[in-house]
C-alpha cells in the first residue's frame, strides 16, 4: 500500500484535465480514496451534493441531481446537467465509481473524445452493479475490486480501494 | 456515545426499533442516529433524518461504535476512524431493499477486524454490549485513508497514458452532430438505463 508514490508525475509536460464523477454516499468515499492517483493533473470532481465542496477544496465541484433507474425523469435532468458540465471542464478523462451518473458521464465523454474509465463498487461482491455492465460498453476500461466478478463478467481487476 | 445510520435513501425501522430497546435499557449511553426517511417515533435515541458531511464526520469521532445498514460509505468511513462497526444487512424479503447485496458485503466484510456482521434485533444488541466492551482494543486503530497501490497506480497510469494525450483538433463533424442531437434528446442517453429495468 505504502508503495505508491505520486512524486514521479506528471510524466509528461502536457496536462491532463480529469473530471471524477460519483453519486453520494459510498461512491463518493471510494472515489476520495483515489485522490492520490490524480495528482499532478488538473483535477474537476462532479457528484450530487453540494456538501462534498469543502471535502475536496480548492478543486472545483460540479453539481448534478441524483438519479437512478426507477426515476426516469430526474436521470434525462442529470444527463442534462452531465452535459453542461462535460461542455465545461472538456476533460480528457473521465473517472467514475458510479452509479446512474456515473455511466451517464461516461456516455456523454466519450461523445467529447474523452478517455473513461468505470470504477465499479466495492459494494458489488457476486456480479457488476447495472451501471457497471452498462459501461462495459461505453468505457474504455471497466474495473472491479472483487477478482471473481471482474473473471466472470469480463471487467478488470487491478485492486480496491480497501 | 453509539451512532447508528441506515443511509438517507430508505428507511430501515426493524434496525432503529432494535436500537431504541437497547438504548431503554441504558439510558446512561447517548445514541445518535440518521434516520432517513422514517414516521416511527424512537423515544430513546436522538434522530437526524439527513446529516451533511461535517455532522456526519463530526458524529463518527465521536462514536464508540457504529451501528448501521450494510451501506459501503458508512464501512469506508468507519474503518478509516478506526471505529467499531456493527452491520445489520437489509432484506429484500422484508422490504428493506431492492435486492440482497447488503448481505453480500457485510459477509465480505466480516473479516476485517473492526466489523462486526448480526442478521436480528437480539444479535444486534448482544454486540452492542461485546463492542463498547474492546472500543479500546488496539487492533481497531485507523487505517489507511487511500485505496491499494496497484488500484492506484492503474488509474494514474490511465490518466498519464499517451491514449489521454490532450488533442487540439476540435470535436469534429460526427461528434458534434453526435452531442447536439444527444442535447435535444436526452432521453436516448437514459434510455439504455430505463431499458435494463426491464430485463
Amino acid at each position: 500500500m505504502s508503495s505508491f508514490t505520486p512524486a514521479n508525475t506528471p510524466r509528461t509536460k502536457t496536462t491532463r484535465r480529469v473530471l471524477a464523477v460519483a453519486s453520494g454516499g459510498g461512491h463518493w468515499v471510494q472515489l476520495l480514496r483515489l485522490r492520490p492517483a490524480f495528482a499532478g493533473a488538473e483535477i474537476h470532481y462532479a457528484t450530487v451534493d453540494a456538501g462534498a465542496r469543502s471535502t475536496v477544496a480548492p478543486a472545483p465541484v460540479y453539481v448534478y441531481p441524483d438519479a437512478n433507474k426507477d426515476t426516469k425523469l430526474r436521470l434525462i435532468a442529470s444527463t442534462l446537467a452531465l452535459a453542461v458540465i462535460m461542455l465545461r471542464v472538456r476533460p480528457h478523462v473521465v473517472i467514475s465509481t458510479g452509479a446512474a451518473g456515473g455511466y451517464l458521464a461516461i456516455r456523454l465523454a466519450r461523445l467529447m473524445g474523452a478517455r473513461t474509465v468505470f470504477i465499479d463498487s466495492i459494494a458489488n461482491t457476486r456480479q457488476l452493479s447495472v451501471s457497471g455492465r452498462l459501461a462495459q460498453k461505453a468505457a474504455d476500461l471497466v474495473l472491479s475490486q472483487w477478482p471473481t466478478v471482474a473473471a466472470a463478467s469480463g471487467a478488470q481487476y487491478r485492486g480496491a480501494v480497501l | 456515545m453509539i451512532f447508528a445510520t441506515v443511509g438517507t435513501q430508505l428507511p430501515f425501522d426493524r434496525l432503529l426499533l432494535a436500537l431504541d430497546t437497547w438504548a431503554a435499557m441504558h439510558s446512561d449511553v447517548p445514541v445518535l442516529a440518521q434516520t432517513g426517511q422514517t414516521n416511527t417515533l424512537y423515544a430513546n435515541l436522538t434522530v437526524v433524518a439527513k446529516m451533511d458531511a461535517a455532522q456526519f464526520a463530526d458524529a463518527v469521532a465521536q462514536a464508540k461504535v457504529i451501528v448501521a445498514h450494510a451501506g459501503m460509505g458508512t464501512i469506508l468511513t468507519a474503518i478509516e476512524a478506526g471505529k467499531q462497526v456493527i452491520l445489520l444487512p437489509r432484506r429484500a424479503d422484508l422490504g428493506e431493499h431492492r435486492n440482497d447485496h447488503q448481505r453480500d458485503t457485510a459477509m465480505e466484510m466480516a473479516a476485517l477486524p473492526n466489523v462486526t456482521v448480526v442478521e436480528d434485533s437480539s444479535s444486534l444488541c448482544e454486540a452492542i454490549g461485546a463492542a463498547l466492551a474492546r472500543s479500546n482494543d488496539p487492533l481497531l486503530a485507523a487505517r489507511s485513508t487511500v485505496a491499494s497501490a496497484s488500484l492506484l497506480e492503474t488509474i494514474q497510469d490511465f490518466i498519464w497514458s499517451e491514449a489521454s494525450q490532450p488533442h487540439r483538433k476540435s470535436l469534429g463533424k460526427t461528434r458534434r452532430a453526435r452531442l447536439s442531437s444527444l442535447l435535444r434528446n436526452p432521453l436516448r442517453t437514459a434510455l439504455p438505463l430505463t431499458q435494463s429495468l426491464r430485463t
